[in-house]
């Protein structure tokens, strides 16, 4: 039960990343949201790959425990999920500055000249 | 955007330093310990963060040209698609450096040790263009953000004190 | 020269993105010498993709492993399952690759001169270039890891592209949309991803597919995939970004939208077929897609007979074409497991969805860059401020009757075959199947009939007098994509003989695609 932790705080992560992208009113809060549904992604992937005291997978490192490790790709996945995660945040944040700067406000719902 | 109190200041001069040359630490044993070359590069661009912060938006965007991070950024990529056609003799991306004796090129010795950094061949290098890149890329991002701010904030906030900076 | 041949794969992707990081080097050197760049770039990129589809068609799935110390070899030292990156093409990546590379070249050749009057280009090509390696990767990498990844490029970058008119709050507004869209759909993809690797501790696609059995896990993953990318490739009830971001960006780019979104189509086709196959077992998804398939052909084409700026209007069609192509792949898909029907009409649907996936990449880029051409010219897209341009940019107007003619599906254009394909297979399912694609195809050529009585025919109006036919490089660029429009169009049996049959069989070949890569290469 315990060693589902990580999941259950994954499941709840994504849920409210979700509600706060579909119902946030404000542009930045959406973009926290997304940020915490990628975040909640990056948590899955860690905890998928943590074997139960493994030591790091750094061979050189790892000291007399270097015959059981925790799984490296997940880890690397995750930098890379990490580093796009970046690109897309800033991305929005851009984003939002510009519509901040043409429309005046953060509500999405002012921000609608794009319909039909 | 104005400046921050001088203690602020002083302590950010100074730490600024010790910032960037621990990520570069971080970029260039990427291939022996945890970190690498994004997570170096986001070090080492923290020394932007910090100067605009403290210094505020004016005096910074003076100092520096975004220009020099553009170059930056794209020596680092470039210098990553060339590791990736030096292998090209055998594969994309083959690690041709490992094992060669030269840069990056001797052996990895066997046994936990502290790790030697001249090994891994390819794999170094690319840390090392990516960490070039990031750094140019996200110093980059913090700049043009900042200028941003400056177009935003001269209509709105013209004459008013500004929130969330001390004094 | 047997060097280069072994390493096209690895090319395919190393040179646009080699292409992407020095076009400010290039840049440097004055605008000439970036625009020879990014157009030689381009067709070097379509060459190789050329040479690509040639090699597989010649000698089966290539496989290509980065880094290894032989290219072919997937499974060093023994190991079960493959730990490097993989990229993996077989002939509908090789097909898809090809039809990339050549939207990529015909929107670069109009990018040249219809953008040359604004700032920023040095970004701009190299952003269009990421765009057309991300789309490319995602066309062949073997890897569902990979797959995220160049699903994010793809979008980073067109979102870039499409916020690229910065000073216009539409173009900023659509681009936010689309981004927040697609990064969410890209997470669900990531999802799925950590699924497959918790299962079967590899995320390499025929390692997946080789061990796949439908369990709890696997159904989820399914959902999270189909959703996206059907997010992705904008269909109904997802379509919102499509327009916005279709409508907004640069008419080059939008070009090359329709194909990386085509690429997104692409990764439905090969999470359907390749990863789950006939182990998808009941028919509910098969079913998903042919309803969301009729969703965006009806709604899609009702939405655009209303509209009045020319490129929202064929956003708008270009949902209801992706229509099309779920419903033939899920017809497909539904008698995946029957062998008998799968002969009798099963796999005609799916070559019906290919090849309509081929001519809509062609025609429908040819649309958006008539669009564009009559942005450039006219100065405006609103309909009601176009008239009479027929005489004033003959060449234009009959490029645009070309693409019209084969979205419309009129009976010598290579729309109408892929069109009949799936008519004809799809009404052995249920015969209310094929009436509701006809219904729309009316429609389609109803809209069109009105976008070239409105703009081109009718009297000139005053403001357009001194309207000119637009410059050489954006007529090549459009020509170059109704050369390939009439070439399917004229010859329909050899387009479907050596592109479209082999690629519909190596989607139903999982057996080949596994092997491929669990064969040990070598």
């Amino acid at each position: 039960m315990i060693g589902n932790l990580p999941y259950f705080a994954v499941a709840a992560l994504v849920i409210f990343g979700l509600f706060g992208a579909i119902f946030g009113r404000n542009l930045v809060k959406i973009a926290v949201a997304v940020s915490l549904v990628e975040a909640a992604t990056n948590l899955f992937i860690i905890a998928l790959g943590y074997r139960n005291g493994g030591s790091i997978p750094v061979f050189t490192q790892a000291g007399g425990y270097a015959d059981y490790m925790v799984l490296p790709t997940p880890q690397a996945l995750t930098l890379t999920a990490i580093v796009i995660g970046m690109a897309t945040t800033a991305l929005l944040l851009s984003l939002i500055m510009l519509l901040y700067r043409h429309y005046g406000t953060l509500d999405v719902r002012e921000i609608r000249r794009l319909r039909g | 955007m104005r400046p921050l109190s001088v203690i602020v200041r002083t302590v950010c001069n100074a730490f600024a330093w010790f910032v960037a040359v621990f990520g570069v630490y971080v970029i260039v044993h990427g291939h022996l310990s945890p970190g690498g070359g994004f997570q170096g590069g986001a070090v080492v661009a923290t020394f932007m963060a910090l100067l605009l912060v403290s210094h505020g938006a004016t005096k910074c965007l003076g100092w520096v040209r975004t220009n020099f991070f553009y170059a930056f950024e794209h020596v680092g990529l470039l210098t990553f698609i060339a590791a990736g056609f030096l292998g090209i003799g055998v594969t994309f991306f083959y690690n041709s450096l490992a094992l060669s004796g030269g840069l990056f090129g001797s052996a990895v010795p066997l046994g936990p040790n502290g790790g030697s950094l001249n090994t891994s061949g390819t794999i170094a290098l690319m840390n090392c263009a990516v960490g070039i890149e990031v750094v140019g890329g996200l110093s980059m991002i913090l700049l043009y953000m900042m200028q941003g701010v400056f177009h935003v904030d001269k209509p709105t906030l013209r004459g008013k004190e500004e929130a969330g900076h001390d004094r | 020269m047997t060097i280069w041949r072994e390493h096209l794969p690895a090319l395919l992707l190393a040179l646009p993105l080699l292409g992407a990081f020095a076009a400010p080097v290039a840049g440097h050197f004055g605008s000439r010498a970036r625009n020879v760049w990014f157009v030689s770039i381009t067709a070097l990129t379509a060459l190789v993709a050329w040479g690509l589809w040639q090699q597989v068609s010649a000698s089966g799935i290539v496989v290509y492993v980065m880094g290894a110390e032989h290219s072919r070899l997937t499974l060093p030292s023994g190991m079960a399952l493959p730990v490097r990156i993989l990229l993996e093409v077989d002939a509908m990546s090789a097909l898809m690759a090809f039809m990339g590379a050549i939207a990529a070249l015909a929107g670069a050749l109009f990018s040249v001169r219809s953008m040359e009057r604004f700032s920023g280009l040095d970004q701009f090509v190299a952003l269009y270039l990421l765009l057309t390696a991300g789309m490319l990767g995602m066309e062949i990498t073997g890897d569902l890891f990979n797959f995220f990844v160049f699903l994010e490029i793809a979008s980073v970058a067109s979102c870039g592209l499409v916020a690229f008119w910065r000073d216009r709050p539409e173009a900023v507004e659509a681009s936010f949309k689309y981004m927040l869209l697609s990064t969410v759909g890209a997470l669900m993809v990531l999802v799925a991803v950590a699924f497959f690797y918790g299962r079967y501790n590899t995320v390499a696609m025929a390692g997946v597919a080789s061990h796949l059995q439908l369990g709890l896990a696997e159904k989820a993953a399914l959902v999270f995939l189909v959703s996206a990318l059907a997010m992705k490739c904008g269909t109904v009830p997802m379509h919102m970004w499509t327009p916005d971001a279709y409508a907004e960006a640069p008419a080059g780019v939008t070009c090359l939208l329709v194909a990386v979104s085509q690429a997104a189509l692409y990764g439905l086709f090969r999470v359907c077929f390749t990863l789950y196959g006939a182990s998808l077992g009941s028919s509910a998804v098969a079913w998903a897609l042919i309803i969301m398939g009729l969703l965006s052909m009806f709604i899609g084409v009702t939405m655009a007979v209303i509209q009045k700026d020319v490129k929202r209007l064929m956003a708008y069609h270009s949902v209801s074409q992706v229509g099309y192509m779920l419903l033939g792949m899920g017809v497909a898909l539904l008698v995946l497991s029957d062998p008998q029907k799968m002969a009798a009409y099963g796999a005609m649907a799916l070559q019906g969805a290919v090849y309509h996936l081929f001519n809509y990449t062609m025609y429908k880029g040819l649309l958006f860059l008539v669009a564009g051409a009559l942005a450039y010219a006219a100065g405006s897209r609103n309909l009601n401020d176009l008239g009479g341009l027929g005489r004033r940019m003959p060449q234009t107007a009959a490029l645009f009757v070309i693409a019209a003619a084969a979205i419309a599906g009129l009976p010598p254009f290579n729309g109408f075959v892929s069109k009949l394909m799936i008519y004809e297979s799809s009404f052995a399912v249920h015969p209310l199947l094929p009436v509701v694609a006809m219904v729309t195809s009316m429609l389609t050529l109803a809209s069109f009939v009105k976008v070239f009585q409105t703009a081109f025919l009718g009297p000139e109006k005053a403001a357009l007098r001194e309207v000119q036919e637009v410059p050489g490089f954006m007529r090549g660029g459009m020509a170059l994509l109704a050369v390939v429009v009439l070439v399917l169009s004229l010859f329909p049996t050899w387009s479907v003989g050596s592109f479209v049959e082999p690629a519909a069989r190596a989607l139903m070949d999982r057996a080949a695609y596994v092997g491929a890569v669990l064969g040990g290469g070598l």
